[in-house]
């Protein structure tokens, strides 16, 4: 049992089964569905309100969202928190700035690659908010509640994803 | 009380994801450039699972569903826009948490990002809520009612193509 816990690697279908199970447990005992995007709105609202309390206070949508820590901004932390105890136990956690992948194709850069992940996130979570959510809220919640927005916006995730990444990747072929 | 659920359930969460190796760069980037698919093995088995769970428990009346509303345009963009960040970053919002938590500090940076594109998309709010977000608008819909069948057949033919989707990953041995 402790091997098993203390292993590398779950196959993904386990893992993803047993998330599958978890979301459905959390929405039978507390009613709260799996979403992380909402959580980085309040987060920038507390931070945005130690410089401009007046400005998020008026904001129509910090009023939608308020800048509270709730279920899903632990709920997000606890992640970091799993992760973390996640890859001590296996021995897998690892200090690096660039990964492998990039590292390949762009050379060792981590000032380049900073910038683009801080640049990409921008990008990423202005357009969660538009479609309502992420890969969790919208593409594990909805898609499993079938709902029509998360199937549209996950089509959205995976096209504009596919040809942005091949064309950063483009000459691996 | 719930937000020690949430604690508990977010560290299960991050457990998950890092076992499965889906918090790292080269698996999210793997699957957009078609040479690994563990995330969409990971995801589609989430699905699966979650929706014969919750679908039951509803039709038992356990749990009460929440549907994100429909605003077809804004749906759309906003997918397509994440996707373009999201192949830049090579995290999403909850994997990118976890790979900090595994040390991988790029993420870090696509979290102050992510931050920012927060903030911005508060300031854009006012102006989407009359426009994009009211655009072909239809509320909470599902599949099933926009359809007009029983929700099983559609649970049914959705477990049946990613379950195809995954033999034919297995097939190409990604």
């Amino acid at each position: 049992m402790k091997e098993f816990f203390n292993r590398e690697e779950w196959s993904p279908y386990l893992a993803g089964g047993l998330a599958g199970v978890l979301l459905a447990l959390s929405v039978l005992v507390t009613g709260k569905f799996l979403g992380a995007s909402t959580s980085f709105v309040r987060v920038a609202g507390m931070l945005e309100r130690l410089f401009w309390p007046q400005k998020v206070a008026q904001n129509a949508y910090f009023m939608k969202k308020a800048p509270v820590v709730e279920w899903q901004v632990v709920m997000v932390l606890g992640i970091l928190v799993g992760a973390l105890v996640s890859s001590r136990m296996s021995g897998d956690f690892r200090f690096t700035l660039v990964p492998p992948l990039w590292e390949e194709r762009f050379g060792f850069t981590p000032l380049r690659r900073a910038l683009v992940a801080f640049v990409g996130g921008c990008i990423l979570l202005f357009g969660a908010r538009l479609a309502g959510g992420c890969p969790s809220g919208h593409g594990i919640s909805g898609v499993s509640q079938l709902a029509l927005s998360s199937i549209v916006a996950m089509v959205g995730f995976v096209v504009g994803g596919v040809l942005v990444a091949r064309a950063l990747y483009a000459g691996r072929w | 009380m719930l937000l020690v659920a949430g604690l508990i359930t977010g560290i299960i969460f991050g457990f998950l994801l890092q076992k499965s190796k889906v918090l790292r760069y080269d698996k999210q980037l793997g699957a957009l450039i078609f040479e690994d698919f563990t995330i969409f093995k990971f995801m589609f088995s989430a699905i699966s699972v979650a929706m014969v769970l919750l679908y039951a428990m509803h039709d038992l009346g356990w749990i009460h569903f929440h549907i994100k509303p429909t605003h077809l345009v804004a749906n759309l963009l906003g997918g397509l826009i994440f996707g373009v960040g999201w192949a830049l970053v090579g995290y999403c919002p909850g994997t990118s948490v976890g790979a900090v938590g595994e040390g991988r500090m790029d993420a870090f940076f696509g979290i102050l990002g992510m931050l920012l594109g927060a903030a911005l998309y508060a300031e854009a709010y006012p102006v989407f809520k009359g426009t994009l977000l009211s655009w072909f608008s239809f509320g909470k819909v599902t599949v099933p009612q926009l359809l007009g069948v029983n929700h099983w057949i559609v649970v049914a033919v959705m477990v049946a193509i990613m379950g195809v989707l995954c033999l034919w990953f297995e097939a190409m041995g990604k």
